[in-house]
């Protein structure tokens, strides 16, 4: 008797234990809308700190929001000016000139001054005293780089009409060596804390330059399973998540959230291998490209979202985007057969996908695409492989005679997204050879203004099209859950997520 | 010999492993609807007299798949349990006849097999031949299938060598050949066919594993268990994917797992 009471008080205090556990750390969102502050879920840890060491675009996605550069992305695609207040092109641009804002604070509350800048900027060039490669490759074309009162000169070894753009590299303490692990910006929000595969914190910063954020602190959540996102929105504890699926959403309730949908930045295609037979054939890839219907397989495995696309490019680069090729080929099974048969397959032919088993997206894609081929008499195959395996099989080697991914730019040039169809380039992939592609992509690359070069990214979009050189599917929507009552969520044409435009809509 | 009855285990496991066998033979020339055929104005429907199984995101038809699945899966069993019992018995018929050096090296290999959890080797099989091919995995899993049925037929077949019936023969001077597949290999099917069936569940439970893992079957191509890793993360939206398509492995393996039983007790009657 004794003995079961001890244990019924045992167990009793356990439960208690077990509740207060729970009760401590419950955290409903009307506490967080009163005390302005919201908690984001995201799939993965960060990788470094040091934004100038750090590689992953989940990093660079959140820490986006802690630093800034002399230069500033916005939302519409255009650089703004940020640290500097102003800046000039000169010597036929071989001279970048930025004029310093006056007044600008760092996190730990100094004042950013030249020496600052200079490091920032001589840290990622390679051009420190102390020697070390460039941080960033690309900026190996800086030859030198001059402060003066507030004026900072940079020149370059040679004219490059893209140098702008990498001027968004975060402008940091010179005398300070804790970036990897309390980092200190210039943003509209600091850095409070991090603890590893949990969470990170970020408040707003009160001496901020420009317009200050909404929100008094959010909070990064770090959860790496996918249905974990799901629960936490569903719980109270997570009030907005980045790159969800239809089918994740479709699981959420309805009055507590509302999606919004942005563009995830990339070209989704079935990508051929334009080396080997049957698709060294533009009658082939033509063909294929009547037969498979991208607006059918955005409905049916992505629920209506995505943008369907035509050619290697897609619509938040703006000037660069041709809107025009993206019917250029309509569904058509019966055009596709004259096709084929004219290229002397009149009863079709066999082939396989191959595709990143990981990227559920892709797979779900390929099965749609398979039955859309099966329609035009082409029996395809699929061929799910291991994501180290695609990378250097097939976009390593071109072992494949097809494959579905999606290509991204990780800056806001054309040539980055083109590049790689020119029969020079490492990394292409699909083998596309054409002479006049390589010519046009030669000038493109000299060209000396801006509009010139634009027109000429244009017409190699157009020629990539016109050879049908992959089966261009969709720029994958983005959706993003957000909790009823945040507002204020803008999208980028990068892999950013803005936080200081969020707020509670009370 | 006694009149053999037919008992209440194995009536039971015949009855539903012949229907699911019926179902799945029918299956491969005829389906109520085409079990990749997508429709977009039928995606998530809960299961009806239309779809008795339900629809899943792309609007094609569970059942269907489903029966079409466990053709997949049938026949992936079949042929693993096929590779294994008949390696095994021939590994098991040369060991315990002869015995000697071939015994001794052949039953460490075994033992080193054996050691490995099934899967894992099915995977290291299967990671050298390639994945994604339904031969594969028939392949991976009838390596991985061979040494059990190896072990169950050696100790038949060491029993029976000198039993004096084998040693009559032997004397009568009937060939290796024909006393080991005459006399002693009929003798051996009361071992056998339990093993088989036992044999036959593992194997659709490993195939199902196998594609959930990623590792099996692959799509258009259904098998139950890649239509169960496919059901996986639409849980909460259409339950009845994963319900039906799990519900019918459990029955499959049920049934045969009964007739197993039956075949089993039926042999105590008799013996």
């Amino acid at each position: 008797m004794k003995k079961k009471i001890l244990a019924m008080i045992l167990v009793l205090g356990m439960l208690t234990a077990l509740l207060a556990g729970c009760g401590g750390s419950r955290e409903t969102p009307e506490m967080r809308a009163e005390a302005n502050a919201i908690t984001i879920g995201i799939a993965q840890d960060l990788d470094s700190l040091d934004p100038h060491v750090a590689v992953a675009a989940g990093t660079k996605e959140v820490m986006f929001n802690v630093f800034e550069g002399l230069v500033k992305p916005t939302s519409d695609g255009n650089l703004d000016p940020a640290v500097a207040s102003d800046y000039s092109v000169e010597d036929g641009g071989l001279t970048y000139v930025f004029t310093l804002r006056q007044g600008v604070k760092f996190h730990n509350g100094k004042t950013v001054e030249m020496q600052d800048v200079l490091y920032s900027v001589r840290r990622c060039a390679g051009l420190l005293p102390e020697g070390g490669d460039a941080l960033i490759p690309a900026l190996s074309v800086i030859a030198d780089v001059q402060g003066e009162g507030d004026k900072l000169t940079i020149t370059l070894s040679e004219p490059n009409l893209e140098f702008l753009a990498y001027m968004t590299l975060a402008i940091l303490p010179a005398d300070y060596d804790q970036q990897d692990t309390a980092p200190v910006g210039t943003g509209p929000f600091k850095f409070v804390s991090r603890k590893a595969q949990d969470s990170v914190v970020l408040e707003r910063f009160e001496d901020y330059w420009g317009t200050p954020a909404k929100l008094d602190k959010v909070t990064f959540k770090i959860i790496e399973e996918d249905s974990g996102l799901v629960r936490g929105l569903q719980s109270g504890a997570l009030d907005l998540v980045s790159h969800m699926t239809s089918t994740q959403i479709s699981q959420l309730n309805k009055d507590a959230f509302h999606v919004e949908e942005g563009s995830m930045n990339l070209v989704q295609a079935l990508y051929l291998n334009n080396s080997a037979p049957p698709f060294d054939n533009v009658l082939v890839r033509q063909a294929l490209c009547y037969a498979i219907d991208k607006r059918e397989i955005i409905n049916m495995a992505f629920d209506g979202y995505g943008i369907p696309l035509g050619t290697s490019m897609f619509p938040s680069f703006g000037k660069y985007y041709d809107d025009s090729l993206t019917d250029y080929y309509p569904h058509d099974v019966a055009k596709a057969k004259d096709l084929l048969a004219q290229a002397g397959y009149p009863d079709g032919f066999e082939m396989t996908i191959t595709v990143p088993s990981n990227y559920q997206p892709h797979v779900d894609t390929a099965q749609v695409i398979v039955e859309q081929l099966k329609e035009a008499g082409i029996t395809a195959t699929i061929v799910p492989v291991e994501w180290d395996s695609w990378l250097s099989d097939v976009y390593g080697k071109s072992e494949f005679q097809s494959t579905i991914t999606g290509l991204t730019s990780d800056n806001m040039t054309a040539r980055k997204l083109l590049e790689r169809f020119n029969t020079q380039a490492g990394n292409n992939f699909t083998k596309y050879d054409s002479a006049e592609y390589d010519a046009l992509f030669a000038r493109a690359i000299s060209a000396a203004d801006d509009a010139e070069q634009t027109a000429i990214y244009r017409q190699m979009e157009r020629q990539l099209t016109e050879n049908a050189a992959n089966v261009y599917i969709q720029d994958m929507a983005d959706l993003v859950v957000v909790r009823n009552g945040v507002d204020g969520l803008i999208f980028y044409p990068l892999y950013v997520l803005d936080v200081s435009t969020l707020y509670w809509d009370k | 010999m006694k009149k053999r009855r037919i008992n209440g285990y194995l009536l039971c496991g015949l009855i539903i492993t012949g229907v699911l066998l019926l179902a799945a033979l029918v299956g491969t020339f005829y389906t109520p609807f085409d079990p990749n055929a997508m429709n977009g104005a039928e995606k998530f429907q809960a299961p009806s007299f239309v779809h008795l199984f339900g629809t899943d995101n792309f609007g094609r038809d569970i059942f269907s798949r489903v029966v079409k699945g466990s053709g997949t899966t049938l026949a992936i069993a079949l042929a693993t349990v096929a590779i294994g019992a008949v390696v095994g018995t021939l590994v098991g018929a040369v060991t315990g006849y002869f015995g000697g050096v071939a015994d001794d090296a052949l039953m460490r290999l075994n033992d080193a097999l054996t050691a490995f959890p099934s899967i894992l080797l099915a995977l290291l099989v299967i990671s050298i031949v390639g994945p994604g091919n339904k031969y594969n995995v028939v392949l991976a899993l009838g390596i991985v299938f061979i040494p059990s049925f190896a072990r169950v037929t050696r100790t038949a077949f060491a029993g029976l060598r000198d039993v004096n019936y084998i040693t009559s023969a032997r004397l009568m001077g009937a060939k290796n050949g024909r006393i080991l597949l005459v006399h002693m290999l009929p003798n051996t099917v009361r071992v056998l066919l339990p093993a088989i069936t036992i044999g036959f569940n593992n194997a659709v439970l490993a195939e199902a594993s196998m594609s959930f893992l990623g590792i099996g079957v692959t799509p258009p191509d259904a098998s139950l268990g890649y239509l169960l890793s496919e059901a996986q993360d639409k849980l909460s939206r259409a339950p009845w994917y994963a319900l039906c398509t799990g519900a019918v492995i459990a029955l499959l393996v049920f049934g045969v797992g009964l007739i197993g039983e039956g075949l089993q007790k039926m042999d105590r009657e008799v013996a």
